[in-house]
């Protein structure tokens, strides 16, 4: 398991290192410097400014200084939020997304596993046909195109929830549903495909045939493999989650680091891009690497060699 | 015609039925594939026709109406004026452009890509296969979208470089497909035949690898198209991609968004263009895949 651990982890670093540098050597490749849109300042000042900011050093310099930032947790100063460093932001940020990221992985998975159980059990049924088209739906259709509807029809036409803002429970609602359905909708084809795979085959009809009642032949036996794809699924889908955020943010304005994301790209704040860009890399890989294990865990087919 | 019918003697040349004939035949059974391939065939010839069909000008301002007016059937308005007074359905039409050009172009570089990357790993095998593969592994586990917004962030928001950068970012499927693809084929007679004949290895990938992987190339051609279209929606909805005076179905849909209070017809118009063109495109690609490789169901 140990050896599984550190395979993994090595297979991790590397990709990170890779989305750092990145980041960090196409933002230093921008024409123009961060200050280069501001008012023309004295020379002097200018050289000030650099060094205040270390860009008048070499630029593996400038990477080596980035990189040890980073893992004192430190992204550097924002260049348009003054007063504030890109690290600030996003640990500020970050609990609101967490918190939505959260619940909508949550939801999607009970959601969407559910669904697609059932549609397994009742194939060439209506209820199959219904979920499936209606989760092709869910598929296609964008969440930027799904927030706005729901807002416009439970929001604005029926009154019934609050269409932006952060802090009370009815605040959750509409943006979870609008970052959720996708995932749902995918999740739901994921594991209706491996259960029906899976309730064909050999050991599911041994359970049956000892006469082990259907109810526990799917819970026991069934589910356990059905689900597997579903994991390794979570890595992509959280990354959907996290891309998903940065809309649903917006349209609802909350406060999370996918707002902070959109205005610092608007507003060409190198630093604050970079530094959410560095941040959603790591928490991706992160969750990539939870899910490969997690996987290892309930498949017992990976022999951890 | 009955089995009875057909004999030697009257029918010398027996019609074998090709993977392709099959693949019609089943693909032509599927009512929901077939009905988007309709469908999406009339949103192709309304865009890319629009300025054939004696319509208004995208840039055709009309002072004698509201901005954001609601749909008015008499003057040809279907969908309503835009912000600034413009026929907002001719703008969808010509927005449905950019942003079916966007899922053409995009997707034929990642097909580029894709292909050469995952025909070579799969051909050579060993370590080089292991060292390609590696690397798409990691670029798997990038959150893309990041870096092409960045992309737009620093170089500026030219629509080649949109087209270049989704192109570039979505090969990962393709290359993985592939590769699986022409490990099955490689070890195969006929390629043996090849090498021992002393074709080329270049020779034998481009004319005999990469034509056998087609089938499942065509198939996640058609489920890479409305990806690709959704990623320039996205990034433009943002306001980080396709710029004024152009328009794509991102941009229309993010104006409408702001003002759906007021002109909620605009936001349903052209975020059911978006949903169905996607919609259309995802049935087309399902329904290829069932024809194409029945055993995958």
């Amino acid at each position: 398991m140990l050896h599984y651990v550190m395979r993994r982890l090595g297979g991790a670093i590397p990709t990170l290192l890779i989305i750092i540098a990145g980041a960090f050597f196409m933002m230093r490749l921008a024409p123009g410097g961060p200050f280069a849109r501001e008012r023309r300042v004295p020379p002097e000042v200018e050289a000030n400014l650099l060094k205040a900011y270390h860009l008048d050093e070499p630029l593996w310099q400038q990477f080596l200084r980035y990189l040890n930032g980073l893992l004192h947790g430190d992204f550097g100063p924002s260049f348009k939020y003054k007063d504030f460093s890109v690290a600030d932001l996003i640990f500020g940020g970050f609990p609101v997304s967490l918190q939505l990221g959260g619940m909508a992985i949550l939801l999607a998975l009970v959601i969407g596993i559910s669904l697609g159980i059932w549609a397994a059990l009742r194939q060439n049924t209506w209820v199959d046909y219904a979920s499936m088209s209606v989760s092709m739906v869910g598929i296609a259709v964008p969440n930027f195109v799904v927030a706005p509807i729901l807002t416009l029809v439970i929001g604005l036409q029926l009154q019934l929830l609050p269409v932006g803002g952060w802090g009370q429970p009815g605040h959750y609602v509409l943006p979870v549903i609008a970052l959720c359905l996708p995932q749902i909708a995918a999740i739901a084809r994921l594991t209706r495909a491996s259960m029906i795979e899976v309730l064909s085959s050999n050991y599911v009809r041994t359970a049956r045939a000892k006469g082990l009642p259907a109810r526990l032949t799917i819970s026991r036996h069934a589910i356990r493999a059905a689900i597997l794809p579903v994991v390794s699924y979570l890595g992509p889908a959280i990354a959907n989650i996290i891309t998903g955020s940065v809309v649903v943010e917006q349209i609802f304005s909350i406060p999370g680091i996918g707002r902070y994301f959109v205005q610092g790209s608007l507003n060409r704040d190198y630093t604050l891009v970079m530094g959410v860009t560095v941040f959603y890399g790591a928490l991706v890989i992160l969750c990539n690497l939870i899910a490969d294990l997690l996987y290892g865990v309930l498949d017992p087919k990976v022999r951890y060699d | 015609m009955s089995v009875a019918d057909i004999t030697l003697a009257s029918q010398p040349e027996v019609k074998g039925r090709s993977l392709w004939a099959d693949a019609r035949h089943r693909f032509l059974r599927n009512k929901a594939a077939v009905s988007s391939l309709v469908i999406f065939c009339i949103i192709v010839i309304a865009c890319f026709g629009a300025p054939y069909f004696g319509l208004r000008a995208p840039d055709d301002i009309n002072w004698e109406l509201e901005s954001w007016g609601p749909p008015n059937l008499e003057l040809g308005y279907w969908l309503g004026t835009d912000g600034n007074n413009r026929d907002l359905f001719v703008r969808l039409l010509y927005g449905g452009q950019v942003s079916l050009l966007v899922g053409f172009t995009a997707t034929m570089v990642s097909l580029v890509i894709g292909v050469i990357w995952g025909a070579t790993a799969g051909f050579l095998g060993g370590r080089v296969d292991g060292f390609m593969m590696r690397i798409v592994d990691i670029l798997y586990s990038i959150p893309f979208i990041f870096f092409v917004i960045m992309l737009t962030v620093v170089f500026g928001r030219h629509i080649t470089l949109i087209y270049i950068a989704i192109g570039a970012v979505s090969w990962l499927d393709m290359a993985r497909i592939v590769r699986g693809q022409t490990i099955s084929i490689r070890r195969r007679e006929f390629i043996e035949a090849a090498e021992a004949s002393g074709v080329s290895r270049w020779r034998i990938i481009t004319r005999h690898i990469i034509p056998n992987c087609l089938g499942p190339v065509v198939v996640y051609v058609t489920l890479t198209v409305p990806n690709v279209i959704l990623i320039e929606s996205f990034i433009s909805f943002l306001g980080m991609g396709v710029q004024e005076p152009d328009s794509s179905w991102g941009t229309l849909v993010s104006e409408a968004a702001v003002v759906m209070e007021i002109a909620p017809w605009a936001i349903i118009g052209t975020g059911s263009m978006l949903a169905i063109t996607l919609l259309s495109l995802n049935f087309i690609g399902d329904g290829l895949r069932d024809a194409l490789d029945p055993r995958d169901r």
